[in-house]
């Protein structure tokens, strides 16, 4: 079968493990990663397993994405340096998903919306955060059984697996994370907390999801969603895990999950990095079958446009 | 040297503490006179600051924590717009309040901001406590939980958050754990280390009783700003009692400022009847202090104790050895039922 040709850019942690995922698939196949430091150890990690690299960013990349046949590259980089990345190669015709948290395409999660956004052809869509992408099929889950006015997720993660990236920049996780909540996961209103545990041994990824239904809620319908919702992310992440509930008091449900990694890269306990690669690399699956099968046929989106 | 020679002539900033961790004690359900009332009494006794959020701080009104009868603003304005002298101050800590709350607490009239972290993670500070230096506010780096982590680390992490812009780093007791001499091996280790115009807070809690003795040690420590509670009103079996707190620095001739009869007056005619328990060392709030657990967990642990039938003290003593931190409040009713199937009293 047929590959689609991919580009990595970001050699780090979210970088390799999400390229363990990609050598798996049956219809992706990575061929360059990216980064700015000519003695990375991912990069170097990278060509040990066959990949061309550069350290020049993704400029080093644009004069081969058309030879080497790139049609989708995934930013694991930070929301700085993505509009700029994305505009360089949408202008190739190559689609991005980006793992930042600069969200200038449509959110995925994908359970919830991925066929939709296949659908619509998008040049660019956004993985939210690992918080986001751990909860968020959840209220989905509820509401999709009746309305729900209120959605509010806790998400604790072990210290050892959150970066200096995400620690500088918390208040950018919470709001996108919040707002993320209540657009795809259709509540009224969103709100997200999240905790950085440092316990020793680390802590595997917790997440609670508290949903305020409208009016009583449907216990029986909520919780059959919910126990179908958790078959369908573990698909791909398979150590997602209901621990507890639905629980229900008055109008509030309760729902207590933990997310195992699969310790690609990555430790196990390292679930929120685990989702968010797993979840990206579904999602590139999903555009890769379209283009294979000539459903989408990703334009080249010229600079002016894109501005 | 004895204590009182080690702490005579100190000047200390006491920090009421009854408007926020207080909060706890009430649920968040403290109306808007209620707070006006106690703080405007706590101005008048010559308190310097005092602290009204939602218990969890700005951003705290929640499912997780409870909801606040009112919103933090309405809390804030009311009480700013009465103070003669006192500083209103607010708790927020990053991961549950948001920059742009912390701009409304500024704007509505906070002067002062304790910017909270667990005590090893002081790298999620640094976004608020440059905004709280930027907004003019008194900025503060509060490092909570602190008995969970070593000295040396400890000290690390004071440095960062003086780093980014605190000017006041507290060592924060929120287990009620510490005995005197580990506050005074914190405090001493911070003294030493961080630059000598930047202040040293202690925030206790009164779990084993340890409130006082405690504050006493930090401020021989070369510790400047004591965090309590008019009639120690606060989490778990509550804050170090102000009042009482306040007449021990009189005897022991520690420069407050406050007037001891006034706070005495507050606590007992204002905040007391107000309280449906006064806090107290019972059988759960003191296994917070043994078992070093977060004190802001004792009535959620109540709560689903009655729900599932698990005992609190078996929930609280769980909660502690699976290093559970604050801000976990949703593992509260999550470890209830995991043990409550264990011992089938649910079906799992």
């Amino acid at each position: 079968m047929n590959k689609i040709k991919c580009a990595i850019i970001g050699p780090g942690n979210i970088g390799t493990d999400l390229l363990y995922k990609l050598l798996r698939s049956d219809v992706l196949e990575p061929v360059w990663m990216v980064g700015v430091d000519p003695t990375s150890a991912g990069l170097a990690r990278a060509r040990e397993l066959g990949l061309k690299t550069t350290e020049e960013g993704v400029d080093g990349l644009v004069p081969h994405v058309l030879e080497d046949g790139v049609q989708i590259a995934f930013d694991a980089t930070s929301a700085y340096v993505h509009a700029d990345n994305s505009r360089k190669l949408n202008a190739l015709g190559v689609v991005m998903i980006d793992l930042t948290p600069a969200a200038i395409g449509p959110l995925c999660v994908p359970p919830v919306n991925l066929a939709t956004l296949a659908e619509r052809s998008v040049m660019n869509v956004n993985m939210v955060t690992c918080a986001g992408q751990a909860t968020i099929p959840m209220v989905n889950a509820v509401s999709s059984v009746q309305a729900v006015d209120y959605a509010e997720i806790i998400a604790t993660v072990a210290s050892k697996s959150i970066g200096p990236g995400t620690r500088k920049n918390i208040d950018e996780f919470t709001r996108t994370t919040s707002s993320a909540v209540a657009k795809v996961g259709g509540a009224k209103q969103g709100k997200a907390i999240v905790v950085v545990n440092p316990a020793e041994p680390p802590l595997m990824m917790r997440d609670t999801v508290y949903c305020e239904t409208a009016d009583e809620p449907d216990r029986e319908a909520i919780t059959r969603s919910v126990h179908a919702m958790v078959e369908q992310v573990q698909k791909y992440v398979p150590g997602y895990r209901l621990k507890n509930g639905p629980t229900f008091d008055g109008r509030k449900v309760a729902i207590f999950l933990e997310v195992e990694g699969l310790g690609d890269f990555l430790p196990k306990y390292a679930g929120n990095l685990d989702i968010m690669t797993a979840a990206a690399a579904r999602t590139a699956e999903m555009f890769a079958h379209k283009i294979l099968d000539g459903s989408f046929v990703p334009q080249p989106i010229s600079a002016t446009e894109a501005a | 040297m004895t204590l009182d020679e080690q702490v005579r002539g100190h000047k200390v900033k006491l920090h009421d503490m009854c408007l926020r961790d207080g909060m706890h004690s009430m649920r968040h359900q403290i109306s808007v006179d209620q707070m006006v009332d106690i703080a405007t009494g706590l101005d008048e006794a010559g308190v310097p600051l005092l602290q009204v959020t939602h218990g969890d701080g700005l951003g705290g009104s929640s499912l997780n924590y409870g909801r606040g009868k009112h919103s933090d603003r309405e809390y804030i304005s009311a009480v700013a717009a009465r103070m003669k002298n006192a500083v209103v101050s607010v708790l927020h800590v990053p991961g549950i309040g948001t920059l742009d709350e912390l701009r409304m607490a500024a704007d509505c009239g906070a002067g002062c901001v304790h910017v909270a972290s667990h005590c090893t993670e002081a790298d999620v500070t640094e976004q608020h406590i440059g905004l709280g230096r930027q907004l003019g506010m008194d900025t503060v780096g509060f490092l909570m939980m602190a008995h969970m982590t070593d000295v040396e680390t400890l000290v690390e992490q004071a440095l960062l958050m003086e780093s980014y812009g605190a000017t006041t780093v507290y060592c924060v007791d929120s287990a009620g754990y510490m005995l005197p001499d580990d506050v005074t091996a914190r405090i001493v280790a911070l003294r030493a280390a961080l630059q000598a115009e930047t202040e040293i807070g202690f925030h206790g809690h009164h779990n084993l009783g340890m409130g006082i003795a405690n504050s006493l040690a930090a401020i021989a420590a070369g510790a400047s700003r004591i965090d309590g509670s008019a009639a120690g009103f606060g989490a778990g079996a509550g804050n170090t009692p102000l009042e009482v707190f306040s007449a021990v620095c009189d005897r022991m001739g520690i420069v407050t400022g406050v007037d001891t009869f006034k706070l005495m007056d507050v606590a007992e005619d204002r905040v007391l009847p107000m309280m449906e328990k006064p806090p107290r060392a019972d059988r759960d709030a003191l296994t917070l202090g043994y078992a070093g657990v977060y004190s802001t967990f004792l009535y959620n642990a109540k709560e689903f104790a009655r729900k599932y039938g698990v005992p609190a003290r078996d929930i609280l003593v769980e909660l502690g050895r699976k290093r559970m931190i604050g801000g976990q409040e949703d593992m509260i009713e999550d470890t209830a039922l995991t043990m409550a199937k264990e011992r089938g009293l649910i079906e799992s």
